[in-house]
């Protein structure tokens, strides 16, 4: 038994997410020593709500890849499902169950969309979501004139705020719904993933398309639900955004869809397919919320922190890319 | 009889139309302008909008092509836009810098000079890419992802987010003179055109651009050095990047780290319009030039109409996916 674990030990000190984790942990202690406000629970509560919004489509476009598709589109699919379910809570009213039901809803349709795209008229996932990314964003922002709203329901405005408790004198913590979406969306894509006889099948088809269909496979009943998964995804995120935002603006999330991109690949996934896990992925996004996040408590005017977060990027995926070669390389001259 | 008729004619212009995707583009850009022949009228000719559509085009057609070569080898260039923001500025903080006091030579010199140091910049981001890519093995999405950020962080951090303008007569010519009625942008569209398609189609190197495109592996077996190649695309791609900034530059007569953002996934979008194969290996400069005229049809047409640009985004994309399922519905054997 010990034998084992140190055998499953040794393959996560080889893997990609140990190195970001030793990466996270050296950033974390020499910001945690430079400035003592990082390592602030203040602090762990404010990055938490602030990278939802990115963290859950993180891991909606992780299943994505995983399945060995793409998709862009979800930054115009959550704007749509923010715009339709805050007018529609507005003009009739509704609850949190309500509107969380609508945005749901609207992001699993415009994901079946994709879906049917892909899989019916053979389009390569790349070109489908880059078509419906327009076809979803032109249309909105006809149909609304690109207008903001600022009006939310009062309860919504509100948000939600769970287990508050006291932290030292005049500062208060709780679960807010951020927080709550983004803890469910891990555990949940968790759960599809390594638990469900769904997420093999997820995985063993990114890995290989046409085994999987010879084996029996329904691909287009998985791509189905992978992509109204994105979609779904992009549907809480997008309400998780608004509220933190408090208002509703069609026209700022599209153009984040890189960042997200980012994210996921730092965590490990791999664009070909079969390869991405949820805890690379939280490594990922915490990567770049504690290096954006560090800058400004360093100081450095944050006009500089696409810089870092670009030099970041390419220096990750390039010491990957060389340690991949390399083990290669040993593997091929034992 | 009739039906039997009607059937052949339809499967005479289905096989037309999925021979090939040149002949669908031509069969969409001749209906294209019968559609907005009947609903604009003489407007829709004039020589006023032909114009402004010869204005508007080379931008994206510059930015297409560069998208274009890094498709072909099966990889991406997503650091187009960024580049060509950070040599656009560049050229213009050179320019707002020594231009004024300076007359004669020095005042052309520094021109000169400036828009040489703009395609400096442009070229060593096309190193870091192709160095990324083909020497390291990072796949291109990524490494471009990061060299995008890092570009983007750089103009903006230099600049602090601020435009740069006022530019001498001759950059400001570049952007919105004309030579014998035709836009000089036009002409720079042309001139990067013609010698890419030459490239292409005509030497070893463009021969083995699309032998990597379709299969990387086989190519380097086959004695080719891929990684030279690749190093020598993502600079060329690069490169027209730095031509498109000059070419944006001189139409805003000014520069700034955020212009033209809108501009990335369209490139994409016109490329595969265009024929070019997302997986590389396929795509000629003629299909992309055609994608280029129908996408710009619709946005002028539009425009003439009255109808928001954001509605001609979402008919772009819904133009993009029906041409991309035509080989199918045509009963092709999709790839």
């Amino acid at each position: 038994m010990p034998k084992s674990r140190f055998a499953s030990f040794g393959r996560f000190r080889r893997s990609h997410e140990f190195w970001l984790l030793i990466v996270i942990l050296v950033l974390c202690a020499s910001l945690g020593a430079a400035n003592g406000q990082f390592l602030t629970m203040q602090n762990l509560f404010d990055l938490l709500t602030s990278y939802a919004f990115v963290g859950i489509l993180a891991l909606g476009l992780l299943v994505v890849l995983i399945a060995g598709g793409i998709d862009i589109s979800f930054t115009a699919t959550a704007s749509v499902a923010q715009y339709v379910t805050l007018t529609v809570a507005n003009a009739y009213g509704a609850n949190w169950v309500c509107v969380f039901a609508i945005a749901i809803g609207i992001g699993g349709t415009l994901g079946a969309l994709n879906a049917i795209f892909i899989q019916k008229l053979r389009i390569p996932s790349i070109i489908v979501s880059v078509a419906t990314l327009n076809i979803f964003y032109g249309l909105l922002i006809f149909f609304t004139g690109g207008k903001y709203i600022y009006s939310l329901p009062d309860w919504f405005a509100t948000g939600i705020f769970w287990f508050e408790f006291d932290w030292g004198k005049d500062t208060s913590y709780g679960v807010n719904l951020q927080i709550l979406a983004l803890g469910f969306s891990f555990l949940f894509t968790w759960l599809l993933l390594n638990r469900s006889n769904i997420g093999r099948q997820i995985y063993a088809m990114g890995g290989n398309t046409d085994a999987a269909q010879r084996l029996g496979f329904h691909v287009f009943g998985l791509n189905m639900l992978v992509y109204c998964y994105m979609g779904v995804m992009a549907g809480i995120a997008s309400l998780v955004q608004a509220q933190l935002a408090q208002s509703v603006a069609p026209t700022v999330l599209v153009g984040k869809e890189l960042d997200v991109v980012a994210a996921v690949v730092l965590g490990g996934a791999s664009l070909m397919g079969g390869v991405g896990t949820v805890l690379g992925t939280f490594l990922g996004l915490a990567l770049l919320a504690i290096l954006q996040n560090g800058i400004i408590l360093l100081g450095v005017s944050s006009y500089w922190s696409p810089f870092f977060v670009g030099l970041v990027i390419l220096i990750s995926v390039s010491a990957t890319a060389w340690s991949q070669r390399e083990r290669r390389t040993r593997s091929a001259r034992p | 009889m009739r039906n039997a008729s009607t059937l052949a004619l339809r499967g005479r212009l289905i096989r037309l139309a999925g021979s090939g995707t040149i002949a669908t583009l031509i069969l969409l850009l001749v209906a294209l302008w019968l559609v907005f022949a009947i609903t604009i009228g003489d407007r829709f000719f004039s020589v006023n909008t032909l114009q402004s559509m010869a204005f508007q085009m080379p931008e994206l057609g510059i930015l297409s092509l560069a998208m274009m070569l890094a498709l072909l080898s099966g990889g991406l260039n997503l650091s187009i836009i960024a580049t060509a923001n950070l040599s656009g500025l560049t050229i213009a903080f050179l320019l707002t810098h020594y231009i004024p006091g300076t007359q004669g030579i020095a005042w052309a010199g520094v021109q000169v000079l400036a828009i040489a140091a703009g395609f400096a910049v442009a070229a060593l981001v096309g190193l870091v890419n192709g160095f990324v890519i083909a020497y390291l093995g990072v796949s291109p999405i990524l490494a471009t992802l990061g060299t995008m950020t890092l570009c983007k962080g750089l103009a903006i951090g230099l600049t602090r987010g601020n435009v740069i303008s006022g530019f001498p007569e001759p950059i400001v010519f570049i952007g919105n003179g004309t030579v014998l009625g035709v836009p000089f942008a036009l002409i720079v569209l042309a001139l990067c055109a013609l010698p890419v398609a030459l490239m292409l189609n005509a030497t070893p190197f463009g021969a083995r651009v699309y032998m990597i495109g379709s299969n990387e592996k086989a190519t380097r077996y086959s004695g080719v050095d891929t990684r030279a190649v690749l190093l020598k695309l993502y600079v060329l791609s690069s490169l027209l990047a730095g031509v498109a900034a000059v070419v944006m530059l001189a139409r805003f007569n000014s520069a700034n780290a955020a212009y033209g953002e809108s501009y990335l996934l369209v490139t994409i979008l016109a490329a595969v319009l265009g024929g070019v194969d997302p997986f590389g290996g396929f795509g000629k400069v003629g299909g992309l030039l055609l994608a280029l005229i129908i996408l710009q049809v619709i946005s002028s047409a539009f425009n003439l109409l009255n109808l928001s640009q954001f509605l001609t985004l979402a008919i772009w994309g819904g133009i993009l996916i029906a041409v991309a399922a035509v080989p199918h519905l045509g009963g092709k054997a999709p790839r």
